[in-house]
């Protein structure tokens, strides 16, 4: 074996004591494999990857077990001999890439650091040497680019700058740490193909670490699935999406949304969907919306003339990558904005007759709430989970917050006793559920939802989802689903609108668009979420059309 | 213009409201003189027609506006009144005493930033060890130090005691003969005039002082320092340096040392306010000759015209060192060099 | 509200002081030298053995001995009363000033961070105006021109104060403005000022307390180093500052023992309150230890 795992231990040393990231963890890697190490998060699988480049901070130490690279102990090392490895025979990809970078150092040179480091160039052609290497990454206009600083680049670009360092040597392992967290998932696919080619093409084997199951299994040979800092299975991709051993990934499978998967399917076992109320009358109409920030040279456009209805009880998506409007749209419909042109109405009365700065004393401001994309963000960190979902309760309406607090904890599936810890003491989950308790206690008529399960593991996603397709079918309240996920706003939706540079591209039913997208950006955007083979297996009527 | 000078440009007129703003409370302060400005210029013995007469060429019966007016035209011609105990023009001697200031100030600074910037580095790289215990102990240490208290203790201790150090009087020993002024330095006066004896007493003389006033200001440089090292050592690019194999040397003074200097440049500014003021209580101690002791002297007869003529002087050259620095920053880091 | 909430927030902080405290036995030090200095200020005048201002010629200079633990000045005072009976007035200029920069700091920060705009613009070129002076040089003149009165060294040590107040307050609400916890609060019926005062500024005040206590120790630096050079507390009262003033013309003749007291007792509150600065960071935001 080219890389040989065995029973690896990593901890760390904190101020409540020892922890345990890793706990014997084995696995390996042939020559010009990809393997893919999946799991949650805080499943050790980044740890595990920082042992083998012993990179591990400081109060991280590799407790036990033996990791051999090409037939050497990496683990009986000394640190000298590490760094002449590092970079040269293994080098790693990073996530966040811009911070991956030196801020303040031309990324020419950085690549040059690299090259000179490990003798691969000389001050006379090293300069030769990085642009070369920038080229392999796909850089447009290498020799330009050389005297650019990572400020200067997208976060695409700094992630190819990443890779060039990372494969400047020709290192024969490369272990990507979700190398695309961050990124629009466009520019995910372009940055994953590149890096499938790249080791492909140089022989390399790679290790890719990932969240995301349905990206390990478009691109790696073989998979581990890693949980509470041990592998809980591992195989080949085909045949563990087939047929997993594990109940743990089984529920992981059975998480990720999938093509023809409805809501209740995500669940393990699986649920029946709730059912989804029938739309009514228009509740929310918006009309040739616009909003224009700053002013002269520097303004810009954030949504364009925008127009779309909401129905009583339904559902509506609202897609589109980051910086297309969508946030700006839902803080102007939440009246947390005002808009430059245009008209929101609810019951055909214009929201905008008062202003935003003044719309929390407007007797409407209940029916028009919000759950937000980070739940931990956004729940006050002084305040209990009790006080956080009585507030609204106080302000808003004339009950009283005693009883009514309960009522909603027990609507939401929140367990009494946890009402009076505060944030910081409740799982992400618990925290979800706290949102969602808080946005329904003024009895609204209009939710949105604001990426909601975006700050959540794929499991947790499954329950959440669930929890707002019940709360709809039971309390009839209309959504406005915002996500830059397609496959997660088609459980929900009846009906999606993409959004891209401020304006509508598509519109549709939520089945049509996904079918079958009129426009060319919308169906991009299809392609570029990768699925797991799973999204055939798991569904019987795609896995006979497949036949 | 290339974009860098422009920028510095462009920094250089940025600190025109600073400069402002601090004109602006040079004024208010010398017109806030409880009760007479007149009577208090004019001086104890002066008679009300005397006192009359000082508030006519002073304008103190016109408009504020006009007052203000000539109070900008006097400025802009360096003309801060005279000083009512020696008659001599204010201006005069300020630019008199501001090398022996200047002197004593940059000493210091060198000083505390030779040792400050090594410590605070070292304790972050080295994080958990004695040399960062004893860099966190000094600089705790460092800022609870009265710089007055520091001083005197210093005197006793290498001038009573010991005998190191010469009489804490000024700044160079009565039996030497002050050296021919060039940059008005006398260390540096009495080397370029070849005369090694008096270089080396008014280094003696300079030891104490400089010092104490390093003592000072190590300890938030120190802090500043380590803190933003130790936030640079865990930074993502330091990350991504050491897994593409590169030397510790390389990744401590090249990746992370460059990065962490830039927020020790900006607490530079801070560093700068302390020192100017502390600068103010060192003088006292060692009768030192500078414009700190200028204006507490002209304090203790109420010569307020000297004493406000300082606080101008001394925030005129603070706005200047901030300007250094911003200069500085900017041609450091490349991000500030868009807009 | 239920009656269980504070017990388990209150359980669950003292907790965590206790933890810190062990943790770190400095900490614990800085709150004992601390409880002391507050102690000695309100029991200062019972606790002293003499009459601080009772001049004696007969025991002038006397070095520390049994009678007179930090020995007598040049007027025969015993030097050990008058560095007890300080604290109260040491103490007392540097909290009524940090007190009164805190609150206007706070307020003006508070509000250019959440509204931004113009407040923002307007307070800004304020503070900007007091930080363009070297502080200790500006409180110089402000007392030279207001006058050289106790009242007029709390001013001056407040308005050099205010800067750090407003902007840790600005930066801080600032940081906030838009969390997701304060949008739900606008959503939730919370108009700005309740947003700002129920929400964002209970959150932005545990940085602003490791404010105040480091602040502290400046404020105390500030208002002795303005008495050494004779401006405020005049003689013969018992100052810090001015007792290590006149002390300092009997150092270089060997009597040590009239500025050294003094001196140790400044640094030492001074000591406190930085250290208590540093343990009630840990305490308040166990991430920025440092």
């Amino acid at each position: 074996m080219f890389l040989d795992v065995q029973d690896l231990s990593v901890s760390f040393s904190t101020r409540r004591g020892t922890v345990d990231a890793v706990r014997g963890v084995s696995f390996s890697l042939a020559k010009g494999e990809t393997l893919g190490i999946v799991g949650e998060s805080g499943s050790g699988k980044s740890v595990s990857s920082y042992a083998v480049m012993r990179i591990l901070e400081r109060s991280g130490r590799i407790a036990g077990g033996r990791i051999t690279f090409d037939g050497i102990d990496l683990t009986a090392m000394s640190d000298r001999e590490m760094r002449e490895l590092r970079g040269r025979e293994i080098s790693m990809v990073f996530q966040n890439p811009r911070a991956a970078l030196n801020p303040i150092r031309k990324v020419g040179h950085q690549i040059e650091d690299v090259l000179r480091r490990h003798n691969r160039a000389t001050r006379s052609t090293a300069k030769a040497k990085a642009i070369e290497a920038l080229r392999a990454v796909r850089i447009a206009d290498p020799e330009a680019r050389y005297d650019a600083y990572p400020f200067e680049l997208s976060g695409g670009m700094c992630q190819r700058v990443v890779i060039a360092i990372a494969l400047a040597c020709d290192p024969r392992l490369l272990i990507a740490d979700e190398p695309t967290t961050g990124l629009d998932v466009t520019t995910q696919k372009v940055v994953m193909d590149l890096l499938a080619e790249l080791t492909k093409s140089r022989g390399m084997s790679s290790i890719l670490i990932t969240h995301d199951l349905g990206l390990a299994a478009e691109y790696c040979d073989k998979i581990v699935v890693m949980k509470d800092g041990a592998v809980v299975e591992a195989g080949d991709p085909k045949a563990l999406f087939a047929d997993p051993r594990h109940a743990y990934t089984r529920r992981l499978i059975r998480a990720t949304p999938r093509p023809g998967a409805e809501v209740g399917d995500l669940l393990e076992p699986p649920a029946p969907s709730p059912v989804r109320p029938v739309p009514g009358a228009p509740l929310l109409q918006v009309r040739n919306l616009r909003k224009v920030f700053g002013r002269g040279a520097s303004e810009s456009v954030a949504v364009d003339g925008i127009s779309f209805v909401i129905r009583e009880g339904e559902t509506l998506g609202l897609v589109g990558e980051s910086g297309c409007g969508k946030s700006t749209t839902s803080a102007m419909i939440m009246r947390l904005l005002d808009p430059t042109g245009g008209e929101i109405l609810l019951d055909g009365r214009p929201l905008t007759d008062t202003p935003a700065a003044k719309f929390s004393r407007d007797p409407r401001r209940g029916s028009l709430q919000m759950v937000f994309q980070d739940a931990t963000d956004s729940i006050n960190p002084r305040f209990t989970a009790r006080q956080a979902i009585a507030d609204p309760i106080r302000r808003l309406t004339d009950e009283r917050p005693a009883g009514r607090v309960e009522e909603l904890a027990a609507q939401v599936g929140l367990p009494l006793t946890l009402l009076d810890r505060f944030p910081h003491q409740l799982s992400g989950g618990q925290k979800a559920r706290v949102g969602i308790a808080r946005a329904l206690a003024s009895r609204p008529r209009l939710l949105i939802l604001d990426e909601p399960t975006a700050a959540l593991d794929v499991s947790i996603q499954a329950i959440v989802l669930n929890l707002l397709a019940e709360l709809r079918a039971k309390l009839g309240v209309s959504y406005l689903f915002v996500s830059h996920d397609l496959h997660v706003v088609r459980l929900l939706c009846d009906r999606v609108i993409v959004m891209r540079e401020g304006r509508v591209v598509e519109e549709g039913t939520a089945e049509a668009v996904m079918r079958a997208p009129s426009d060319p950006y919308t169906r991009s955007l299809l392609d570029a979420t990768p699925m797991p083979p799973a999204a055939i297996a798991a569904t019987p009527a795609l896995a006979k059309a497949a036949e | 213009m290339g974009p860098r000078t422009k920028l510095v440009l462009y920094r250089t007129l940025q600190a025109l409201p600073a400069l402002v703003g601090v004109v602006i409370v040079s004024f208010i302060l010398t017109r806030m003189l409880p009760g007479d400005p007149a009577a208090y210029f004019a001086g104890p013995a002066a008679t009300e027609a005397s006192i009359a007469e000082i508030r006519a060429t002073m304008g103190l019966d016109r408009s504020l506006p006009v007052q203000f007016l000539h109070y900008v035209q006097d400025l802009v011609v360096g003309d801060l009144g005279n000083s009512l105990s020696t008659g001599q023009p204010v201006v005069e001697e300020l630019t008199r005493r501001l090398p022996a200031s200047l002197e004593l100030t940059l000493t210091a600074l060198l000083l505390s930033c030779a040792i400050a910037l090594p410590l605070g580095i070292a304790a972050a790289v080295h994080q958990g060890s004695w040399i960062d215990h004893a860099c966190r102990g000094l600089v705790t240490a460092g800022v609870s130090l009265p710089t007055f208290f520091t001083g005197i203790v210093l005197v006793y201790v290498f001038y009573y005691l010991l005998g190191w150090a010469p009489s804490p009087l000024g700044r160079l020993d009565f039996v030497y003969l002050s050296p021919p002024e060039v940059t008005g330095f006398y260390v540096i006066d009495a080397l370029l005039d070849g005369d090694v004896e008096t270089a080396r007493g008014a280094l003696s003389q300079l030891v104490l002082p400089a010092t104490t006033l390093a003592l000072f200001t190590l300890a938030p440089l120190a802090r500043m320092a380590r803190a933003a090292m130790l936030q640079a050592l865990s930074s993502d690019y330091v990350r991504t340096a050491r897994a593409a194999g590169l030397g510790e040397g390389q990744v401590v003074l090249g990746y992370a040392f460059q990065n962490a200097m830039l927020p020790v440049v900006t607490t530079l500014g801070m560093v700068f306010s302390f020192m100017l003021g502390a600068n103010v209580l060192v003088e006292k101690v060692f009768s030192w000759p500078g414009i700190g002791s200028y204006a507490v002297e002209a304090l203790v007869v109420s010569d307020y015209a000297a004493v406000q003529g300082f606080v101008l002087a001394m925030a005129i050259l603070f706005v200047l060192l901030n300007l250094a620095i911003d200069i500085i920053y900017t041609l450091v880091d490349p991000r500030t060099r868009e807009g | 509200m239920s009656a269980t909430t504070p017990e388990t927030r209150e359980r669950g902080f003292l907790d965590h002081v206790i933890y810190v405290l062990s943790e770190n036995p400095i900490t614990a030090i800085a709150f004992a030298l601390f409880a002391t200095i507050v102690l000695v200020a309100v029991f200062g005048p019972i606790l002293a053995p003499y009459d601080p201002m009772e001049s004696n010629a007969a025991r002038a200079l006397q070095p520390p001995s049994a009678d007179h633990w930090f020995g007598t000045d040049n007027l025969g005072r015993d030097v050990f009363s008058r560095v007890l009976i300080a604290t109260r007035l040491d103490l007392m200029i540097s909290v009524a000033a940090v007190a009164l920069s805190f609150v206007v700091g706070a307020a003006i920060g508070s509000a250019a961070g959440y509204w931004g705009g113009w407040i923002d613009a307007v307070t800004g070129r304020f503070v900007d105006t007091i930080m363009a002076f070297p502080l200790f040089v500006l409180a110089m003149g402000i007392v030279a021109a207001m006058g050289n009165t106790v009242e007029n060294i709390i001013y001056a040590t407040a308005i050099i104060n205010l800067p750090f107040y407003a902007r840790v307050a600005r930066a801080e609400v600032r940081i906030r403005r838009n969390a997701g916890f304060a949008q739900a609060a606008r959503l939730s019926g919370n108009t700005d000022i309740q947003v700002l005062a129920f929400h964002i500024f209970p959150n932005a005040l545990p940085p602003m307390m490791v404010q105040i206590s480091l602040n502290m120790g400046w404020a105390i630096l500030n208002a002795a180093g303005l008495s050494f050079i004779g401006l405020g507390v005049r003689p013969p009262t018992a100052e810090w500052g001015i007792m290590v003033a006149e002390g300092a013309n009997f150092v270089v003749s060997g009597e040590w023992w009239l500025a050294f007291f003094p001196g140790l007792a400044l640094m030492t509150a001074v000591f406190a309150f930085n250290l208590l600065g540093d343990g009630l960071r840990d305490i308040f935001d166990p991430r920025q230890r440092t």
